[in-house]
């Protein structure tokens, strides 16, 4: 009887037993790179925003805190974003012809809204609050990174889930002095572990694990 | 004690038999289909449903746009809701309020603790108002014939009217009662101006009897109102004052004040209610007599007789009459002068609320427990007479301009008036309301209403306490209020509410410490004007009151004559005013638990004797709350129509109650076409009850949603309770009843030693069942703070009702005549939650501070938490109930609340983001948390304070302290579960002259 | 083991008395016989008209499901108290049904008894048919099926794990592991086949798929004793199976609080019944099949009987699993446990219980009489019977349990809606359309295994 398939069938069917393994193997690592990605994250993705505000300029130039234009970040689970007031304080007198800022001086003579673009979209289900964080001693840097080198700002972390449970596990890694929190350039000290501990201890920070910490 | 006395077995559980017949015939017919506007809806949501099955798999978020305001707003922290006190005014009366806006959006209103009507609490109408505002279906734009006009467009045609009739003859105002000092004195002003215009005033659901009484045993108009702090004997004569009516919650706030712990003989209060048909206040009595409505009044006679106030020779009443009114004229008798309390009510003629000034008056309760003041500047409520008035000159067309200000006497009015057809007969009618409603349909001209949220405004408390109503938002529809409108009439269109009412307190804020501006803006800020409340008075009573009351002489025989018909408000849609407001609807009556819904109340007697069966379970699917009810045809006063019969224990013999405020044709998409309109029954005569119905049995049956079929506690004790002579026999009887041999918090059952960790605070609740009167408020308030989703009445027909908290109600005793008990139920937290370990994604757990956790996003939707919670207290999204389309209501979301999904398992979460909010508040500003710094929106709205929430580990905490009391137990503590909220069982005091039931 | 099974390989006739192959069957006819089945005998009408109806159920099915992703599962009858409906119940009842496959093909293979050999093919292709229908529900019946993953255990960005106390993870487990085994404790003994049908058939397209599955087999000595250790290994790891996921299913009752499933009585009276339904199932498709396609040879009397015999066992052992949750309930003197079993008995659902302790108590009990084991009229329709009965037990655990619990307030009714009724004549489509197609594409009977029945065989060893 005639033989339907090749020899060399045998060797195939050995190897495919192993190949699955492989595959399976690789797909896992596919989807554990994609989830990760910025492409799903948005990490490090530039926004385009109706004024080109460079936190570069405002903060490493001309040494602007963080509070003149985010001034509710003490006080409310929102930083908060300045209303065009607040930009015209100073550009009434500066810059006050530069074609970039049109939008803003429209803005104040309309009385029309600036439409920024979100740069840190957390899901509606999660809730963070600024000044639980910020009054406890995390600074602005640890996590939305030097933004006092970003002409237009991007979104530093990954803003997953494990993002936020790294720090939530073990403050101490991550909490700074009080008075350090606006300070852009602030990077832990040799000793982090020990005085984080410490810290931790002075300014009653649990570690908040329970998921309706974040989830209400 | 009810806990001994025999359970009754349920109305709805009919003889075995038939039922197996009934569910053999039909097992399963299946088949979700709902009716054409349901079906439109559902498919709808199936699409929104299958977009967001869609998102849930893509993980790029959308670009979302941050729009900063331009100019900075004075005193706004952005993320940080603002509170702004106003007031609701309901039939004339006013709640003070705070209510919560986010980001210029109110979506959560709370009671005002510095106004004597609320002292921090709301009724279920104000809590449900904040929807009405976000209503879709409001009236958006004036109308004329329909077709949409501006505002500009009104004004000739009216100026035009005024012109020519002369003095404004002919021109007719129709408002509700007035309340309002600024709409009085426009009043007045335009009266001035058009001497031969009228006034008109009718509130549907109040027949002003109570000021109508005074009148006639005082020689000035009074307005009376009770302080029941003092009063240690109540009798409620057909007078539901726990329930509704003005400042229900204040009184509601001092009889449960009586009755909290610390329990003792001395304080606790006693209550006698006699009543055709079971209310709040009957369930709440320690002895109910149901009577018919036209008997009441002979029961006070009877009284009054008892007590030696008039010689009466009236037909004695029947044995059992006769020993309730000597056992309680006995009690009321032994009694300090003052000590006491007699109310009449608002339904009963004004003889008995002058008979019952008698009583109080020789019961010495005047300046005790009875107060009298002036009537301030408001005009006497007139009744019906003046609607019959308006009714007849339309008729005889002496009415060439009607302005209808609020309102719905189209519907609303008795049918035997043909108000409908008398207004066809009028040149221009001008309607103002929040939707085109019925009148509008009748009237040529239609004015979108401002909501009170949205307008300027004043009122005064049931002490003639004043307040100031402030909007806190523009109107959405650029609405008017009723005083803009009358102001327009008057001849100043330009000017605005605001002014008007500025205006109406110049006076007397000029003459406040710091000029009027200081005085004003405090005014607002507190929301109550200081000082304003009306002086009490002692009017000069009149000797001839009997012969005014029309009191002399014999009463005709008891009893005589056929059935009786009793029209009363609804107790969520009031009198059709809420019909389109979901959650009312779906909060289930405080009694008989039915939603979406109307029936004829009939007692298990007279329903036999009628052969009108009871309600039975319905079979079909998924069938928790479906009652199928026979329907019969009620014939009074010429009018038929057909109405589900429900025959419900405590209802008295011979009486048929419906309640009013359903079958409405123009209420909004939801409230159109439910229920019957019990209005076309009413008789201008009689409008609260009167004899002579003829009811009918059909073949025919209907499907209503009752959230609770099933009314006795079986062989159970969720609820325990004892009179008062037991209480104090055995103080500790709730925890040492049989169910409690162990696995309770005293006798934990465990294999691990009990010494768990706890750090920082650990949230407990206590609800006192001697308090709650189960209105039903706290329902409405978590719906509104937890973004609760309403599901409709098929949904609740299937046992699916979103609502995490539900208030439990059985009967014990006798059918005729049971004790109502009533039991919020909301999830316990459970210490070992059965829930928890069953989960297999742990989208349920428990947190360090004691909480058991509902985390929506990571819910797969097994639905095995559910099936294993003894208290069935979760709720399930079995489609996608929450409503993403519908703009106007996307405003009215709590932002700290997550909107559930379809698939998602929800439940009470102890108001976990108000936990939260204040443990941050608490650390940003370095100190602890205090007992009261978290407060649940159940706990802040509720009259009686009978639920109480905090820190159970901390000593001093008054929930600690309750959690201690003799009285306190949790509920099926048996399981070992643990649970966090526990129960103060109830107590009852009944005279020990008459036997308990 | 192999060499020990052919030698001791019982003569055709054997004490029982009927024999488990008629006689004057040699290789050739036995091969000829069941391959035909496959290979030539031409396509039925009647196994048309049959595929297509029940293939016109899996439509249905299809559309069900259709609707119930984009509608969600508020489609169904379930309700808050009655939070698992027909789901659940139509979930246990087809576990149920897939365990004769791996019982009768694992346990009886390794207690030697020859009779398994003409129905271990079908009976476990029969369970992957079961168990396929089975695993659709615990999916289906999630509020946000698409989540279905976060019930395994993996490394995720939530740094979650799936939570190991909820007896519905340990479900995941053993149905998949259930499914796992079956599935290759049933392709191992097709090997052998494939390789016949390969060599036989006569198409070239037949030659390829089936050379594919026969995966090379060439018959070889070294083949034969691989294949033996291998079945023999799988066989003793399907057998614990047997036991472990009815008794894995019955936790997620036994685990909860509820009376009516808080019962440590539960596990065995599953496995019991799971047992119990699966034959029922067993003998429901055999014995019409072994009529229509003509196998009295191979599928004998004696099969009959001797699956009889065991519907009758395990229907006792089921029996005795109520009395005892009956006498639990008023024993334990426990109020809720009483009037669980009270409401059982009279309460609404009272017609489903009683209905069920007719089917499932009373029926067997006619399989006392010869008459009945033997006449495969009579037995087909005890075993309908059975299968009914079955399906109420798992409707009155889970739903009348659910529907009055603990506060009355909550009680409820319940009952499914068309759309449960679709999905669940859906899945018995599904169940069948498989049925139809194996019966087409494969040999229902063990080839080979028959063959080691004949006398010839045992010279055959000798010589090998």
């Amino acid at each position: 009887m005639p033989q339907v398939f090749h020899r060399s069938f045998n060797t195939l069917s050995r190897a495919s037993v192993f190949g699955s393994l492989f595959i399976l193997g690789f797909v896992a690592w596919a989807v554990n790179v994609f989830v990760n990605s910025s492409y799903a994250t948005n990490q490090g993705v530039v926004r385009e925003q109706p004024v080109p505000f460079s936190h570069e300029h405002h903060v490493t130039g001309l040494g602007i805190d963080c509070r003149y234009c985010h001034d509710a970040a003490e006080k409310s689970a929102q930083a908060g974003m300045p209303p065009t007031k607040t930009c015209m304080n100073c550009h009434q007198q500066i810059w006050t012809g530069s074609a970039t800022l049109a939008p803003v001086r429209a803005s104040f003579q309309t009385d029309q809204s600036l439409a920024w673009t979100r740069v840190h979209r957390l899901a509606d289900f999660a809730y963070f609050n600024h000044s639980a964080h910020v009054n406890k001693g995390f600074g602005c840097s640890t996590c939305h990174g030097e933004v006092q080198k970003m002409p237009l700002a991007w979104q530093h972390g990954t803003l997953l889930m494990n993002w936020c449970l790294d720090c939530h596990r073990q403050p101490e890694r991550f909490v700074r002095p009080r008075d350090e929190v606006y300070n852009m350039d602030w990077h832990p000290p040799a000793d982090q572990e020990q005085q984080g501990r410490e810290l931790v201890r002075k300014n009653g920070i649990r570690s908040l694990m329970n998921c309706s910490t974040c989830h209400h | 004690m009810s806990t001994g006395a025999p359970h009754w077995r349920d109305v709805a559980s009919k003889d075995d038999a038939e039922r197996l017949r009934a569910l053999a015939e039909t097992e399963f017919p299946g088949g979700v289909e709902a009716s054409p506007i349901d079906r439109r809806r559902f498919l709808a949501l199936a699409g929104a449903s299958l977009g967001l099955a869609g998102l849930s798999g893509c993980m790029r978020a959308p670009a979302e746009k941050i729009v900063p305001f331009v100019h900075p707003v004075e005193g706004r922290v952005p993320g940080k809701p603002l509170y702004y006190a106003t007031s609701m005014t309901l039939a004339g009366s006013a709640t003070g309020l705070l209510v919560e806006s986010y980001e210029g959006r109110p979506i959560k209103v709370e009671g005002n603790p510095a106004h004597p009507s609320s002292l921090g609490a709301t009724d279920v109408f104000a809590q449900a108002s904040v929807l009405g505002l976000y209503d879709p279906d409001r009236s958006k734009t004036v109308t004329y014939l329909g077709r949409p006009r501006i505002m500009g467009d009104l004004a000739g045609p009216l100026r035009e009217a005024l012109a020519t009739a002369k003095h404004g003859k002919g021109l007719r105002i129709l408002t509700e009662t007035v309340g309002s000092p600024s709409l009085i004195r426009q009043r007045g002003e335009l009266l001035e101006r058009y001497p031969e215009a009228r006034w008109h005033s009718y509130e549907p659901a109040m027949s002003g009897a109570a000021s109508a009484g005074a009148r006639m045993v005082f020689d000035q108009s009074v307005r009376t109102h009770y302080d029941l702090s003092k009063a240690d004997v109540l009798v409620a004569l057909d007078a539901d004052f726990l329930g509704s009516g003005p400042g229900h919650l204040r009184y509601a706030h001092d009889f449960a004040a009586r009755r909290r712990e610390p329990l003792t003989a001395e304080r606790m209060n006693r209550l006698y209610a006699v009543e055709p048909t079971p209310t709040i206040t009957g369930a709440r009595a320690d002895h109910r007599l149901p009577v018919l409505a036209r008997d009441v009044i002979h029961v006070a006679r009877a009284l009054a007789n008892a007590l030696g106030i008039g010689k009466w020779t009236d037909a004695p009443p029947d044995a059992a009459t006769a020993s309730f009114v000597q056992a309680l004229a006995d009690d009321l008798r032994s009694r300090r002068p003052g000590t006491t309390l007699v109310v009449a009510g608002d339904n009963q003629p004004a003889a008995l609320a002058a008979l019952v000034q008698a009583i109080n008056r020789h019961l010495g309760n005047f300046g005790g427990t009875v107060l009298h003041t002036g009537v301030s500047e408001a005009p006497e409520d007139a009744g019906l007479s003046s609607l019959v008035e308006l009714a007849s000159d339309m008729r005889e067309g002496r009415v060439t301009t009607l302005v209808n200000l609020s309102g719905n006497p189209v519907y609303t009015a008795p049918a035997d008036l043909g108000f409908a057809d008398a207004m066809k007969r009028v040149p221009l009618c001008v309607h103002l309301g929040l939707y085109q409603d019925e009148t509008a349909d009748y009237c040529q001209w239609h004015i979108p209403e401002a909501h009170y949220l949205e307008a300027w405004g004043d009122a005064r408390g049931h002490d003639g306490t004043a307040s100031i109503a402030q909007p806190l938002i523009a109107p959405l529809y650029a609405g008017k209020s009723a005083l803009e409108v009358v102001g327009m009439l008057s001849g100043e269109p330009g000017r605005s509410g605001y002014e008007m009412v500025r205006e109406t307190w110049q006076a007397h804020g000029s003459k406040q410490a710091g000029g009027f501006e200081t005085w004003w803006r405090r005014t607002l800020h507190e929301g109550v004007i200081a000082g304003s409340a009306s002086p009490t008075i002692e009017p000069r009573w009149r000797d001839d009151w009997q012969a005014r009351a029309g009191l002399n002489g014999a009463a005709p025989a008891r009893n005589a004559g056929p059935l009786e018909i009793v029209f009363r408000p609804d107790p969520t849609v009031f009198d059709g005013r809420f019909a389109n407001n979901g959650w009312l609807q779906e909060l289930p009556k405080p009694l008989t638990k039915l939603t979406w819904e109307n029936v004829a109340l009939i007692s298990p007697a007279t329903a036999q004797a009628l052969g009108i069966k009871a309600a039975t379970e319905g079979p079909h699917a998924g069938s928790h709350g479906e009652a199928i009810a026979p329907v019969v045809e009620l014939t009074y006063g010429g009018q038929t129509l057909r109405a589900p019969a429900w025959v419900f224990p405590g209802q008295a013999d011979g009486s048929i109650a419906v309640h009013l405020g359903y079958g409405r044709t123009r209420a909004g998409t939801l409230g159109s076409n439910i229920g019957f309109d019990a209005n076309r029954l009413r008789a201008s005569a009689a409008p609260h009850f009167g004899p002579g119905l003829d009811i009918r049995t059909t073949t025919t049956t209907t499907t209503l949603a009752c959230t609770q079929l099933h009314q006795s506690m079986v062989d159970r004790q969720p609820v325990r309770t004892a009179d008062l002579a037991t209480f104090l026999k055995e103080p500790r009887f709730a925890q040492e009843s049989a169910h409690t041999e162990g696995g309770d918090r005293r006798h934990p059952l465990t294999l691990y030693p009990d010494d768990h960790p706890m750090k920082g605070p650990q949230w407990g609740m206590v609800v006192d069942l001697n308090a709650c009167t189960g209105c039903g408020a706290c329902v409405v308030a978590c719906q509104a703070e937890n973004n609760i989703s309403v599901v409709g009445k098929e949904q609740v027909a299937r046992g699916r009702e979103m609502h995490w908290m539900r208030i439990d109600r059985y009967f014990s005793g006798d059918s005729a005549n049971p004790t109502a008990h009533v039991q919020p139920v909301m999830c316990m937290h459970c210490e070992n939650a059965p829930c928890e370990l069953v989960c297999p994604v742990e989208a349920t757990t428990h947190s360090p501070d004691g909480l058991n956790e509902m985390t929506y996003n990571r819910c797969v939707g097994t639905r095995y938490c559910s099936n294993n919670c003894p208290y069935k207290v979760r709720r399930f999204n079995f489609l996608a109930f929450a409503d993403y389309a519908t703009a106007s209501l996307k405003l009215l979301r709590n932002p700290d609340v997550t909107v559930r999904s379809r698939g998602v398992m929800e439940k009470c979460t102890y108001c976990v983001q108000r936990i939260r909010e204040a443990e941050i508040d608490a650390n940003n500003r370095k100190r602890p948390l205090r007992d009261g710094d978290v407060i649940t929106a159940c706990q802040a709205v509720c009259p009686t304070r009978a639920i109480v929430f905090g820190d159970i580990h901390d000593a001093n905490s008054q929930v600690a302290k309750l959690r201690e009391s003799q009285r306190n137990y949790g509920l099926l503590e048996e399981l070992n579960t643990r649970p966090r909220t526990t129960y103060l069982a109830s107590v009852r005091n009944p005279n020990p002259r008459l036997e308990t039931r | 083991m192999s060499a020990e099974v052919h030698a001791e390989t019982p003569p055709v006739r054997t004490p029982a008395g009927s024999p488990v192959l008629a006689p004057g069957h040699d290789f050739a006819t036995v091969t000829d016989k069941i391959s035909a089945l496959v290979l030539t005998r031409p396509t039925s009408r009647g196994w048309w008209i049959g595929f297509s109806l029940s293939f016109a159920l899996v439509m249905l099915l299809l559309y069900t499901i259709a609707y119930l992703l984009t509608t969600g599962v508020g489609i169904w009858g379930i309700n808050v108290p009655v939070g698992w409906g027909f789901a659940i119940v139509n979930f246990v009842w087809w576990i149920g049904i897939g365990h004769a496959g791996t019982l009768i093909s694992a346990i009886l293979l390794l207690l030697h008894q020859q009779w398994r050999t003409s129905i271990n093919r079908f009976a476990e292709a029969m369970t992957l048919f079961a168990v396929a229908c089975a695993g659709l529900f615990p999916l289906l019946h999630m509020g946000r099926p698409w989540y279905f993953y976060w019930l395994a255990p993996y490394p995720n960005s939530m740094q979650l794990w799936p939570q190991f106390r909820s007896p519905l993870v340990w479900d995941v487990f053993a149905v998949s592991t259930y499914l796992l085994v079956s599935l290759m404790f049933w392709y191992v003994g097709l090997v052998p086949d494939m390789a016949t049908l390969r060599d036989r058939s006569t198409s070239r397209l037949g030659r390829v798929v089936y050379g594919i599955l026969a995966m090379g087999w060439r018959g070889s000595a070294r083949h034969w004793y691989r294949y033996e250790s291998a079945y023999g290994l799988l066989a003793g790891l399907a057998a614990p199976l047997v036991v472990s996921v009815h008794t894995v299913v019955s936790f997620d009752f036994a685990v909860s609080v509820l009376p009516g499933w808080h019962s440590t009585v539960f596990p065995p009276y599953f496995v019991a019944g799971a047992i119990y339904s699966g034959f029922a199932m067993v003998l429901t498709l055999v014995i019409p099949i072994r009529a229509i396609y003509g196998l009295e040879d191979f599928i004998t009397s004696r099969h009959l009987q001797n699956m009889a015999k065991v519907l009758l066992a395990t229907g006792l052992i089921v029996a005795y699993g109520y009395l005892m949750e009956a006498f639990g309930a008023f024993y334990s003197g426990n109020p809720y446990e009483r009037y669980l079993q009270v409401n059982r008995m009279i309460g609404p659902y009272a017609p489903m219980y009683w209905s069920l302790l007719v089917c499932n108590v009373l029926g067997p009990q006619l399989l006392w009489f010869r008459a009945f084991r033997t006449n495969p009229v009579l037995l087909f329709l005890v075993s309908l019977v059975v299968n009914v009965g079955m399906w109420l037990e798992r409707y009155v655990i889970v739903v009348v349990s659910l529907h009055r619990d603990f506060l009355p307030s909550s009680w409820g009714m319940y009952s499914g809606t068309v759309w449960d009724w679709a999905m669940f004549a859906g899945t018995i489509g599904l169940f069948l359309s498989l049925v139809f197609l194996f019966l087409r594409f494969l040999p229902v009977i063990s080839i080979f295994e028959m063959r080691t029945l004949l006398p010839e065989a045992k010279v055959k060893e000798e010589h090998g």
